[in-house]
C-alpha cells in the first residue's frame, strides 16, 4: 500500500461521512420547513424514509424472495410445500430443528441468569470496572475467534499422551479418562451452547448492571427500612425495576441464538448431530445446491421467532397503557 | 459539557486511527511495476501478444497461502511480457462464494474450479463462457481425452485443466518397513495381511487417519472408498456409480465400505498416535500422517499433495524418512488404476486479455513453470517430469502421463453437490462414529437428487 | 467485604472547579446507593463473582499464553505446564503479522480497511436508527405499532439469504421496465460494505434505541412542544443529548460486530484486497492450515486488540447506556 492509497482511503471515508452528515442535516432542515398542509406526513417521512428504504432493499425484498424460493426446487420447478415436507421428514433437518430449540431455550436463560447474578455480585464492589471487563471480553471476540478458543479448551489427546485441552486435563487430574467432548452425542450440543453463553453473558451483564444502577435508591432504602432481607429486595425491588432491560436482553440474545451459525460451522461443521437450522440452511443453500430447501429452513426459523415477537408486542402495549 | 463529551469519543477513535497509521509503516511503499515492453526472455510469450493500458484479469480460486504465492510466481514473466496484470484472490469459502458472486452478478473474470461438479452447475446456471479456440487447441494437444471431459459439459468444452494430484498413495516410513521386514503389498489382500501382521507384532498401530477438515470433514474417507471401488470393481462400475446407475447400496459399493471398514473401524488397527476409532473424526487430515515420523503408526492413506504437509526437514524419498506407495490393485499385476483430482479454469467473461491468460494457463509452458517452482504436479503431457522437485512428484507425473494408466477423477467431485459435497462426507463421519454400512449407504443414497 | 465498599466507577473522577457533568451527578447518586447496606454483596457473592470471572477468563488466557509458545510445545504440552516446559517466542506473531506472502498485501492494509469499513458502518445505522426510533416513540401515526413489529421481526431474516439479492442490487442497480432507477454501485469500494452493514444492523438498532428513546419522560417533550419546538429541534436538542449513553453503547456493539464480521466482507469486498478487512486475511492465513494452533492463536489475538481498545476506552458509557426503562426523571 502506498501513501497515496492510504490517503485515498481516508478521503473515501471522510467524504462519505461528510456527505452523510450533509444529507441528514438537510433532511432535518427541510422537515421543519415542511408545507403546512400535511405537515405531519412530511415530517414522518423525513424521519423514517432513509431507514425504511435501506431496510426494504436490504432485508424486506430478500425476505420475500426467500419465501417465494422456498416453493421451488433446485431446477426451478414449482413444487408447493414439498421443501417443508422434506424439512419435517428428513432426519438431518429434524435433528437441527431439535437442536435449535435446545439452543434457544438454554442460551438466553443461562446467559441472562449468570449475567444478572454477576452484575449483582460485583455491583459497587472494589474493582467493579475490571470484573466487568473480564466477563465482557468475549463479546469483543468474533464467533470464529471464540470457536478457536474453545476448540482449544475441548481438545482431545489419548490417555497415553499429554493433554493440551484444559477440560480434559481437569478430567485427567480428577482421575478420569479424556473425552471427545465434541463427538459425545447428545452432550456435545451443550458444549457448543457453552461457547455462545460465554459470549453473550457479557452483553447481559453490561446491560443489566446499568439497569440495576438505575433503580432509584430511595425505593431500595425504603424496602430496607421495612426489614426485608437482601433476597426479598432483589426479588421485589430490583427485578421489577429492571424488567424492561431483562426483556431487551432475553430478546436480543434469543434472536442472536436463532441465527447462530459460525460456532457450529467452525467447531463441528454440523457433524455428530450438532447441526442447527441456520447452519443447515447455509449448507443446503450454498453447498448442496438446494436453495429451495435452504429457504424453507429460513422460513421455519422465521416462524420460531414469532413467539418472541408476540411477547414483545404485549410488553409494548403495556408500556403504552402506562403512559 | 457537550464539548468534553465529544472529545472523549473522539480521542479513542483518534487512537485507533493512529495505530492504523503506525501499522501502515509495515506495508512499505511497493515500487510500481516497471512497464518494460519486450524485455529479455519474452520470446516464449510472444504468442500471447502485448497489451497496452495495463488490463487486469481477476482470478478466484481455493488456493491460499504459500501455494497462492507460488501460483502468483508462475505468471510473473507472463505479466511482464504481455502487460496484463493478474489479480489472484484465494478463499477457503470459494465453493459457496462463487455461487453467491455469480448469482449476484459480480463474478471474477476467471475461476479455478476444484470440482467438475461445481463447474457443471455454474454452466447450468448459464454463467460460464465458452473459451477461445486457442484454449481448446491447447487442451487437445496437452491433455488426454479423459481430462478434457472433466471440463466439458453436455458435449461443449468449457474449461481447461490446470493442476492435478494422484490419490491413493499410502504413506509409510521406508526405514521402519525395512527394520521390521515389511514389504510393500502388491494386492489388496496383501495389504490386509500386512495390516494384520503389523498389528500382531504389536509395536505400533498399523494405520493412522484423520478425516477432520472443517465443513468438508469426511472427504479423506470418501477417497478411501473411491480408491477401493475403482480397484475392486473396475472403471465401468466406478463411472456408473458417479452417475447413480450403480447405487450406494449396491453390493459392489458396500463391498468397498466393508473392506475399508475392516481397517478403519478396527480398534486394533487404528488410530496410531491419536487414540481410538472415533479420534479419526477429530484429527485433521493435515496432522494425520505425522505419527509415522515418530514410529507411532505404520501407514496413512492420502493423495500426492500430502507431501507438502510433512514438516520442514523431512526427506520424502524411497530411502528417506517417508515415502508413498500406491494402493495396490485387487489382483497382482493388474492394470494400474488411480483416482485423482485437479482444477479446471472457467471464464465468466470474455475479452482478449482473459483469452490470453486462459491460453497461457493451459499451455505446457505454464505447466513447466509452475511445476518447477515445486509442490504440485500437472497432467499436462507437455510437462517434463524432471522439472518436478521431488521423487514423488516425478513418479506421480509419470503415472499421469502413462497411456496405460486408467485414471478416474475423484468420484465425489463428479457427483451432484448434494451428495458429493454434503451427504457422502457426512455419511463417512457418521460411519466412523459408529453407524453401520447399511445405514450410511442408505442415507447417502436417499439424498441423491431425483 | 465491608458494607461500605468505596465506589469504583469506570469514570474519571470529578475534577474540582468544573461544573458537574451528567456523569458526575451520577457518581453522586450511586455513592448514595453505595451507603445502603448491601447484604447481597456477601462473602459468598464475592466468591461466586471471582469464580465466574476466572471461568470466563481461562479459555482466553490459555490461548493468549499459547500464542507465545513454539509450535511443537503447543501441540505436545498444555499451556498450564509453561513452567515445566518453558519456552516463549514471538515467531507466531511474526508469521501472522509480517508474512511475506506476495499474493496479498501485508496486514497493515487490511487493518486500515477494517477501520475504514467499521467507522462509517457504525455511524450510519446509528443515526438512521435513532431517527426511526424517534418516529416510533414520539410521532403519532397510523399503523405505527404494526410497522414497528415488522421492523422488529426483520431481525431474523438470515444474513445468508439476503446476500445474493443485495449483491445483485449493487452489481445491476434497480431497473423498472427499461429505465435504470438506481445505477450499479462500483465494486471494489467501501460503499457496498457500508450499505450492507447498515441494512443488517438497522432492525436491532431501531429496537434497542426505541427502548431507550421511548423512555424519555413525556413531560420534557411536551414542554418543548408547548414552547413551539419542531420535531427536528426536539430530536436534535433533547433526544440526542439524552440518548447519548445509549447511542454510545450501541455504537460499541455495532463496531464490534462489524469489526468481527467475515461473511459480509467475503461477499461485498468484491474479490479485491483493496477493501478486504482483517478478518478476511486472517481466515485465509489460518484456514489452510487446519490445526496449526500457533498461527491460529496469534491471529486470534491480533484481531481482538482493536475491539478491546474500543471497549476499554468507551466502557464508561455502559454505566448508563442501553438503559431500558427506570431512568430517573
Amino acid at each position: 500500500m502506498t501513501t497515496a492509497e492510504l490517503l485515498n482511503k481516508i478521503e473515501q471515508v471522510v467524504i462519505a461521512l461528510a456527505a452523510f452528515a450533509a444529507v441528514i442535516g438537510l433532511l432535518l432542515f427541510l422537515i421543519d420547513r415542511a408545507p403546512k398542509k400535511r405537515k405531519d406526513f412530511f415530517q414522518l417521512v423525513g424521519f423514517v424514509a432513509p431507514a425504511f428504504i435501506i431496510l426494504i432493499i436490504g432485508l424486506v425484498y430478500p425476505a420475500i424472495r426467500t419465501a417465494i424460493q422456498s416453493l421451488y426446487d433446485a431446477k426451478g420447478n414449482f413444487i408447493g410445500f414439498d421443501n417443508f415436507v422434506w424439512a419435517f421428514t428428513q432426519p438431518d433437518s429434524l435433528v437441527s430443528l431439535r437442536n435449535t430449540v435446545i439452543w434457544v431455550i438454554l442460551t438466553p436463560i443461562l446467559s441472562t441468569v449468570i449475567g444478572l447474578a454477576y452484575a449483582v455480585f460485583i455491583d459497587k464492589s472494589r474493582g467493579e470496572k475490571y470484573f466487568k471487563a473480564l466477563v465482557f471480553m468475549p463479546m469483543a471476540i468474533s464467533f470464529v475467534g471464540a470457536s478457536i478458543i474453545w476448540k482449544f479448551v475441548y481438545e482431545y489427546r489419548p490417555t497415553s499422551a499429554n493433554q493440551i485441552g484444559i477440560l480434559n486435563q481437569v478430567v485427567v487430574w480428577l482421575g478420569g479418562e479424556p473425552v471427545q467432548w465434541l463427538q459425545a452425542v447428545p452432550a456435545n450440543t451443550v458444549f457448543l451452547i457453552i461457547v455462545m453463553v460465554w459470549i453473550q453473558t457479557g452483553f447481559a451483564m453490561v446491560v443489566l448492571s446499568a439497569a440495576i444502577k438505575g433503580v432509584p435508591t430511595e425505593i431500595v432504602e425504603a424496602a430496607q427500612l421495612d426489614g426485608t432481607n437482601a433476597w426479598q429486595r432483589f426479588l421485589h425491588v430490583t427485578i421489577p425495576g429492571i424488567q424492561g432491560s431483562l426483556v431487551v436482553v432475553v430478546t436480543t440474545i434469543s434472536i442472536a441464538t436463532l441465527k447462530v451459525f459460525d460456532i457450529v460451522r467452525t467447531m463441528t461443521a454440523g457433524n455428530f448431530d450438532t447441526s442447527v437450522l441456520a447452519n443447515e440452511m447455509y449448507t443446503q443453500a450454498f453447498r448442496a445446491g438446494e436453495p429451495g430447501r435452504g429457504s424453507a429452513l429460513a422460513l421455519i426459523l422465521f416462524v420460531l421467532v414469532l413467539p418472541i415477537v408476540i411477547y414483545n408486542v404485549r410488553v409494548l402495549r403495556k408500556q403504552r397503557e402506562i403512559r | 459539557m457537550r464539548i468534553t463529551r465529544a472529545k472523549r469519543v473522539i480521542i479513542p477513535l483518534a487512537g485507533v486511527a493512529a495505530v492504523a497509521l503506525a501499522l501502515t509503516g509495515c506495508t512499505g511503499d511497493t515500487p510500481a511495476s516497471s512497464s518494460g515492453t519486450a524485455a529479455a526472455g519474452c520470446e516464449d510469450y510472444a504468442d500471447y501478444g502485448t497489451f497496452t493500458g495495463s488490463p487486469t484479469v481477476n482470478i478466484y480460486g481455493t488456493i491460499v497461502d504459500v501455494e497462492a504465492d507460488q501460483l502468483n510466481q508462475s505468471w510473473t514473466d507472463f505479466e511482464k511480457c504481455t502487460g496484463i496484470t493478474i489479480k489472484y484472490e484465494g478463499s477457503q469459502e470459494f465453493e459457496t462464494q462463487i455461487n453467491v458472486r455469480a448469482q449476484g452478478g459480480n463474478p471474477p473474470d476467471l475461476a479455478i474450479f476444484p470440482q467438475p461438479g461445481l463447474l457443471a452447475s455454474m454452466v447450468a446456471g448459464g454463467y460460464i463462457k465458452t473459451p477461445a479456440q486457442s484454449v481448446e487447441d491447447n487442451v487437445d494437444k496437452n491433455w488426454s481425452a479423459d481430462w478434457k471431459t472433466y471440463g466439458t459439459v453436455d458435449g461443449t468444452f468449457y474449461a481447461a485443466p490446470l493442476m492435478a494430484s494422484v490419490k491413493g498413495y499410502i504413506w509409510y516410513s521406508p526405514a521402519f518397513f525395512k527394520d521390521n521386514g515389511y514389504t510393500i503389498p502388491t494386492t489388496l489382500d496383501e495389504l490386509t495381511s500386512l495390516t494384520a501382521k503389523i498389528a500382531a507384532d504389536g509395536k505400533v498401530k498399523p494405520w493412522c487417519a484423520g478425516f477432520s477438515s472443517g465443513e468438508a470433514s469426511g472427504w479423506p474417507g470418501t477417497d478411501w472408498i473411491e480408491d477401493t471401488v475403482l480397484r475392486q470393481s473396475g472403471a465401468q462400475v466406478y463411472d456408473d456409480w458417479t452417475t447413480n446407475k450403480v447405487k450406494f447400496t449396491d453390493p459392489q459399493i458396500t463391498k468397498a465400505f466393508d473392506y475399508v471398514g475392516n481397517i478403519l473401524k478396527n480398534p486394533a488397527y487404528v488410530n496410531g498416535g491419536f487414540g481410538d476409532v472415533t479420534s479419526i473424526n477429530s484429527t485433521t487430515f493435515q496432522d494425520a500422517g505425522l505419527p509415522i515420523l515418530q514410529d507411532q503408526c505404520a501407514m496413512m492413506h492420502q493423495a500426492s499433495f500430502y507431501e507438502a504437509q510433512w514438516p520442514e526437514g523431512t526427506t520424502v524419498a524411497p530411502d528417506g524418512d517417508v515415502y508413498g506407495f500406491l494402493m495396490p490393485p485387487a489382483t497382482a499385476g493388474g492394470q494400474q488404476a488411480v483416482t485423482g483430482g485437479g482444477e479446471m479454469v472457467g471464464a465468466f467473461k470474455t475479452s482478449d486479455e482473459i483469452t490470453a491468460v486462459q491460453t497461457y494457463l493451459s499451455s505446457a509452458l505454464w505447466a513447466n513453470n509452475r511445476v518447477s517452482i515445486g509442490g504440485v504436479i500437472s497432467a499436462n503431457k507437455g510437462l517434463d517430469p524432471n522439472n518436478a522437485k521431488s521423487p514423488l512428484a516425478v513418479d506421480s507425473i509419470k503415472i499421469l502421463q502413462d497411456p496405460n494408466t486408467t485414471f478416474r477423477f475423484d468420484a465425489s467431485d463428479l457427483m451432484p453437490a448434494a451428495v458429493g459435497s454434503n451427504s457422502f462426507w457426512k455419511g463417512i463421519v457418521n460411519w466412523i462414529n459408529g453407524d453401520d454400512t447399511q445405514t450410511v449407504t442408505t442415507f447417502i443414497q436417499s439424498t441423491w437428487p431425483q | 467485604m465491608s458494607s461500605v465498599a468505596p465506589v469504583e466507577l469506570p469514570i474519571p473522577g470529578g475534577i474540582a472547579g468544573r461544573a458537574p457533568s451528567l456523569e458526575e451527578e451520577y457518581v453522586e447518586a450511586t455513592t448514595k446507593a453505595g451507603r445502603v447496606k448491601k447484604n447481597l454483596t456477601s462473602r459468598w457473592a464475592t466468591v461466586a463473582a471471582l469464580l465466574i470471572a476466572v471461568l470466563w477468563t481461562i479459555p482466553t488466557f490459555g490461548l493468549f499464553l499459547s500464542s507465545f509458545r513454539p509450535a511443537v510445545l503447543i501441540k505436545t504440552t498444555g499451556w498450564w505446564t509453561i513452567f515445566s516446559n518453558p519456552g516463549l517466542t514471538l515467531d507466531n506473531y511474526r508469521d501472522v503479522l509480517l508474512s511475506s506472502s506476495s499474493s496479498a498485501p501485508q496486514l497493515g492494509q487490511y487493518f486500515v480497511n477494517s477501520v475504514a469499513i467499521s467507522i462509517p458502518a457504525t455511524i450510519f445505522p446509528l443515526v438512521l436508527a435513532s431517527m426511526a426510533a424517534y418516529a416510533f416513540s414520539w410521532m403519532k401515526w397510523k399503523g405505527r405499532d404494526v410497522v414497528f413489529v415488522l421492523v422488529f421481526a426483520l431481525q431474523i431474516v438470515p444474513l445468508q439469504m439476503a446476500l445474493i439479492p443485495l449483491l445483485s442490487f449493487f452489481s445491476r442497480g434497480i431497473t423498472i421496465g427499461n429505465a435504470l432507477i438506481i445505477p450499479p454501485t462500483p465494486s471494489g469500494t467501501y460503499a457496498q460494505l457500508w450499505f450492507a452493514h447498515t441494512a443488517f444492523a438497522l432492525p436491532l438498532a431501531i429496537f434497542l434505541l426505541y427502548n431507550f428513546i421511548s423512555q424519555v419522560p413525556g413531560e420534557v417533550i411536551e414542554a418543548a412542544r408547548v414552547d413551539g419546538a419542531s420535531h427536528g429541534q426536539i430530536f436534535l436538542r433533547i433526544i440526542i443529548p439524552l440518548a447519548m449513553p445509549a447511542l454510545a453503547s450501541f455504537a460499541i456493539f455495532q463496531f464490534l460486530w462489524v469489526w468481527n464480521d467475515l461473511l459480509v466482507a467475503l461477499v461485498f469486498s468484491g474479490g479485491s484486497p483493496d477493501v478486504a478487512p482483517l478478518t478476511q486475511r486472517l481466515a485465509e492465513l489460518t484456514g489452510s492450515r487446519g490445526q496449526d494452533w500457533q498461527r491460529l492463536t496469534a491471529a486470534a489475538f491480533v484481531s481482538i486488540i482493536v475491539p478491546l481498545i474500543v471497549f476499554f476506552s468507551l466502557q464508561r458509557y455502559f454505566v448508563r447506556g442501553l438503559l431500558a426503562g427506570s431512568t430517573k426523571g
